[in-house]
């Protein structure tokens, strides 16, 4: 993710907290937040949606732009040969996922990351053909230029379709 | 959530955090984290062009429902760590269930520091998730 920065606003909190079917008030009640923990927080998965505020981010169609999604076709990408055109991959999935948490996430906070490269490594699987693995490390800093979360992702690309 | 005073090293907990997922509830979480990636949404590009059976739920989806569970558990802001490794994918329709087991306890004057192995398993035993999280309560 580029250097930009992700303003953390409560109604997107109230938003993640539904979409993963957390009903407890910490993330959206403002007044029970206030009594228990002086303000409301973010749920320890939210800063994955920091996806919002990276201006390349592959995964989100932008405009003007053909997006490898289904419209008339299903698919909006030409394939030349067996390779499809453009960034974002369909065999890229997301293999383990690591936070440590500093400090809570809360409203009115802003967060830059900080984004390192890790290792990366291969393996033969059974199920999925070579994989290949990335690993990559983000440091959000707040306002303040405090460490809030550090993250870390590992990647797989893999050979063939993955199912159960 | 837990009694700090009344846990042992091997303690387990449980709590669905899914039952019956939907594929809206897939859309909710790309509308959310900005991770529009067909594969969760798109059901013709995934089934025609990408070659699975189905859409399947976001990785982090999974996570970020397997940190309720865990929430529910330790508490608000009470963890420090928290990871997981995704060991097979989450289909529309699943119900998932997740297992905290405690696996190790320290004490000091103000808090407790407790450890534990994670596992989300779905309808059919099979792991989803496998991961660990440290909590200070």
């Amino acid at each position: 993710m580029s250097k930009k920065s992700m303003p953390i606003e409560k109604g997107h909190i109230m938003m993640f907290a539904r979409a993963i079917g957390d009903e407890n008030p910490i993330y959206s009640d403002e007044e029970y937040a206030r009594d228990k923990l002086g303000g409301i927080i973010a749920p320890p998965t939210f800063i994955q949606s920091a996806a919002q505020f990276n201006p390349d981010n592959p995964l989100r169609p932008k405009i003007g732009e053909p997006w490898f999604g289904s419209g008339k076709t299903p698919t909006g990408i030409e394939k030349k040969g067996n390779k499809s055109e453009g960034s974002a991959s369909t065999n890229m999935l997301h293999a383990e996922q690591h936070f440590e948490y500093h400090q809570p996430l809360k409203p009115g906070d802003v967060l830059t990351p900080e984004v390192t490269e890790g290792e990366k490594w291969e393996k033969e699987s059974k199920r999925a053909g070579l994989l290949k693995f990335s690993e990559s490390i983000t440091k959000y800093f707040n306002q303040n230029n405090e460490l809030v979360i550090t993250a870390r992702s590992v990647g797989v690309v893999t050979e063939k379709v993955v199912e159960n | 959530m837990i009694d700090v005073n009344n846990i042992k090293v091997g303690d387990t907990f449980e709590e669905v955090i899914v039952d019956n997922l939907t594929r809206t509830q897939i859309v909710q979480y790309a509308g959310v984290s900005g991770d529009y990636n067909p594969l969760h949404t798109d059901e013709i590009f995934t089934t025609q062009v990408a070659g699975y059976p189905s859409v399947f739920a976001h990785g982090m989806l999974t996570m970020g429902m397997t940190g309720k569970m865990l929430t529910n558990l330790v508490g608000d802001d009470n963890l420090k760590n928290f990871g997981v490794r995704f060991t097979n994918q989450v289909w529309p329709g699943d119900s998932l269930t997740t297992f905290a087991v405690i696996t190790s306890i320290e004490k000091d004057s103000d808090n407790v520091l407790v450890n534990f192995e994670l596992e989300t398993l779905n309808q059919n035993n099979i792991p989803v998730v496998i991961g660990s999280a440290t909590a200070l309560i």
